[in-house]
């Protein structure tokens, strides 16, 4: 072999003589590794965040709702006949053994005042197990206690929202507020959550104990849903056959008669979401491949196009006496400049425009760097072959039959 | 007189399609050190097929070449490229310049090549291989901003350039007027006084009668071998030419 330096002069001399087909190698590649990482970014970003979402729900969660379905060929009014009571809470805490936390909901909502400022948001009025099936801590104060549920005691936690708006920077721990012209003292502030999968600030509530909201707030009997947390994810279907049995025992409902509640999982509910996100990364995968590949016929072209006027070339260096490895050193190492400098390019550039998406944008990407090293090795190796390929063949000719190919 | 070039039965068949053409038919020829011969013979009577094979550019289907001694048909394919770099200068029919490539860069190519570094300077070597065909001015220039005669000419400077033992010119005159024909036939004596052993094709008669022996050949085949009797001189006829000029201009 020649010297290495001879070859790279050789190399780099062709590759800006060429000026145009060297861009467009390049280009080829840069948009092949660029659309790539950020397309597969693009999907794993959404992935991410709807696996946030829904770990901020929080672990092993299983709804219980009312059905609103008929029940004996009656169908029952919408809200006329809400079938959860503060005793089916209490039968579950008592009977399940395969739930750790559960907790009545009972939402309302109105104008809250403190000092002279007012807010209109929502009251949830939950159990003290709430704050572990939702994984919710404090920031500051104390979360109220069975006790405070028993004795229907008038305290609330204000979201980080509801902080904001009524206190901004002062601790409103103590103080006294005015929900619905019923008198709480403030005894936490809940840590900010940010938005649900609908984009709902989860901030902007107050939480009360389940009973004092009821009786104190709503004068009512029925509570909205309960929550439940599950020992394990992987007893979570039992967990929900056990509450089932429960509820349909304290609901007196006779075999063969459909339930008057509804169970939903945390695993259902993940499993629609990711099925979702499963489908979109599919998707943005099929449109990066489908890009990776254009990006390697387009090397390839430019490639082949120029293989006569290469293979005259190759002709003319064998014969005033290159041997077939000069010519095949000079061209392997143009091909892997060309695409080494594609490929780090078409990187910076995936790396620009997920900066700009996460920046100035809703979308929200995740750079992969396994995804950065397939893209980088795939468009590579491409431009490697196609400019490598043509060479070994042309340095296999006699001098003179490259010379003579068209 | 040693010979340099020993050719023995040699044939090149090509296969175009169902058809076998027969390029040479069996041609013997020996070529002593600092001889200067013409080859001659109608359009596609294998002339270029034969230089190829002299040069080490293309393998014959049958028969024996020694170079120097050396039985070649048996050599590596690296050899050969080493023959080409080491002993041969090769112009071709058709110039075969790298296209956009400066005349510089075109004429430094074979020493980029040479793995001896038998010349230390190759970019002051090539500039001079330019100087001697007149080129000082065109030095620059690419192929398509050179006329065919200035083509041929830095043609002619990469074949000499890495100071070669044989040179091998396929119609070097072909494209040039007849007073340029002239110089570069004097270019050709002066370096096989100085004892190259060149190989010219050509199709001008006058031309055949610079060189020392004029080899004819016919379909494949040498019909006529025979020494120049009367040989011109180009530097005299350049001296007449020029008199002409100075008394009729
Ligand atoms: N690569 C090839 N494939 C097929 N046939 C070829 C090839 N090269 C040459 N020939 C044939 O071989 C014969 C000799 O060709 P060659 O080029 O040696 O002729 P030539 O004497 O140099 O002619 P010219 O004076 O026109 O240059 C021709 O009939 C030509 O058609
Ligand atoms: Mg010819």
């Amino acid at each position: 072999m020649l010297q290495l330096t001879n070859l790279f002069k050789a190399a780099f001399r062709s590759i800006l003589k060429n000026r145009m087909r060297s861009l467009l190698t390049s280009l080829g590649i840069i948009i092949g590794v660029s659309a790539v990482i950020v397309m597969v970014g693009v999907g794993a970003g959404s992935q991410k965040q709807i696996a946030d979402q829904i770990n901020s729900l929080g672990t092993n969660m299983i709804l219980i709702m009312p059905s609103w379905s008929r029940m004996g060929g009656v169908s029952r009014g919408a809200g006329s006949f809400n079938r959860l009571k503060m005793s089916d809470t209490e039968a579950i805490r008592e009977q399940a053994t395969l739930v750790r936390y559960v907790s009545s909901i009972v939402f309302s909502g109105g104008q809250v005042i403190a000092g002279g400022k007012n807010w209109n948001t929502s009251i949830h009025g939950v159990d003290p197990d709430y704050r572990q099936i939702r994984s919710w801590d404090l920031t500051s104060g104390i979360f109220f206690t069975e006790r405070d549920v028993r004795t229907r005691k008038k305290v609330a936690i204000l979201g980080a929202t509801v902080q904001k708006e009524l206190y901004g920077d002062t601790d409103p721990i103590g103080d006294r507020i005015r929900i619905r012209n019923t008198p709480f003292t403030v005894i936490g502030v809940l840590k900010e959550k940010g938005q649900d999968a609908r984009g709902q600030d989860q901030d902007d509530v107050i939480l009360a104990p389940s009973t004092t909201v009821l009786y104190r707030l709503k004068g009512d009997n029925f509570i909205n849903m309960i929550q439940a947390s599950a020992v394990s994810l992987d007893k979570i279907d039992l967990a929900q056959n056990e509450l089932a049995g429960i509820l349909r025992v304290e609901h007196a409902i006779d075999y063969g008669q459909e339930d008057d509640f509804m169970i939903r999982n945390q695993a259902e509910i993940t499993e629609m979401a990711s099925e979702t996100s499963r489908i979109m990364t599919l998707l943005l995968g099929a449109v990066a491949a489908v890009s990776l590949v254009v990006g390697g016929i387009g090397i390839m072209n430019i490639m082949l196009v120029s293989v006569t006027e290469r293979t005259r070339e190759i002709g003319i260096r064998m014969s005033v006496g290159a041997r077939g490895s000069d010519i095949l050193s000079q061209f392997l190492l143009e091909a892997v400049v060309l695409s080494l400098t594609g490929g780090i390019a078409g990187i910076l550039l995936s790396a620009a425009i997920a900066f700009g998406l996460n920046q100035w944008s809703t979308v929200y990407t995740v750079i992969r760097p396994t995804i950065v090293i397939l893209s980088f090795t795939f468009s590579g190796a491409v431009g490697v072959f196609f400019g490598f390929y043509p060479a070994r063949k042309a340095a296999r000719l006699n001098p003179i039959d490259a010379l003579r190919y068209e | 007189m040693k010979p340099v070039i020993e050719i023995h039965n040699i044939t090149k068949t090509y296969h175009v399609g169902e058809i076998d053409v027969h390029a040479l038919n069996g041609v013997d020829l020996t070529v002593g050190a600092g001889e200067f011969v013409a080859v001659m013979g109608a359009s596609g009577s294998g002339k270029s097929t034969l230089m190829n094979l002299i040069g080490c550019l293309d393998e014959p289907t049958s028969g024996e070449y020694d170079l120097d001694g050396v039985r070649v048909s048996s050599l590596s394919r690296d050899a050969y490229a080493d023959i080409r770099n080491q002993k041969i200068g090769f112009v071709f029919q058709g110039f075969n310049l790298l296209p956009r490539t400066s005349a510089l860069e075109n004429v430094e190519l074979p020493l980029f090549y040479d793995r001896q570094k038998r010349i230390s300077d190759p970019r002051k070597a090539a500039q001079e291989a330019l100087e001697r065909m007149g080129l000082d001015d065109r030095m620059d220039h690419e192929p398509n901003q050179l006329s065919g005669g200035q083509q041929q000419r830095v043609a002619l400077a990469r074949a000499l350039v890495n100071q070669p033992s044989i040179l091998l010119a396929d119609e070097p005159t072909g494209n040039l007027d007849s007073r340029t024909s002239v110089d570069v036939m004097s270019v050709f004596q002066e370096l096989n006084d100085q004892g190259m052993t060149i190989l010219l094709v050509t199709h001008e008669k006058d031309i055949s009668h610079y060189t020392r022996r004029i080899v004819e050949m016919k379909d494949g085949r040498i019909l006529n071998d025979t020494p120049v009797r009367s040989r011109l001189i180009a530097r005299e006829v350049l001296e007449s030419l020029k008199g002409v000029e100075e008394c009729c201009n």
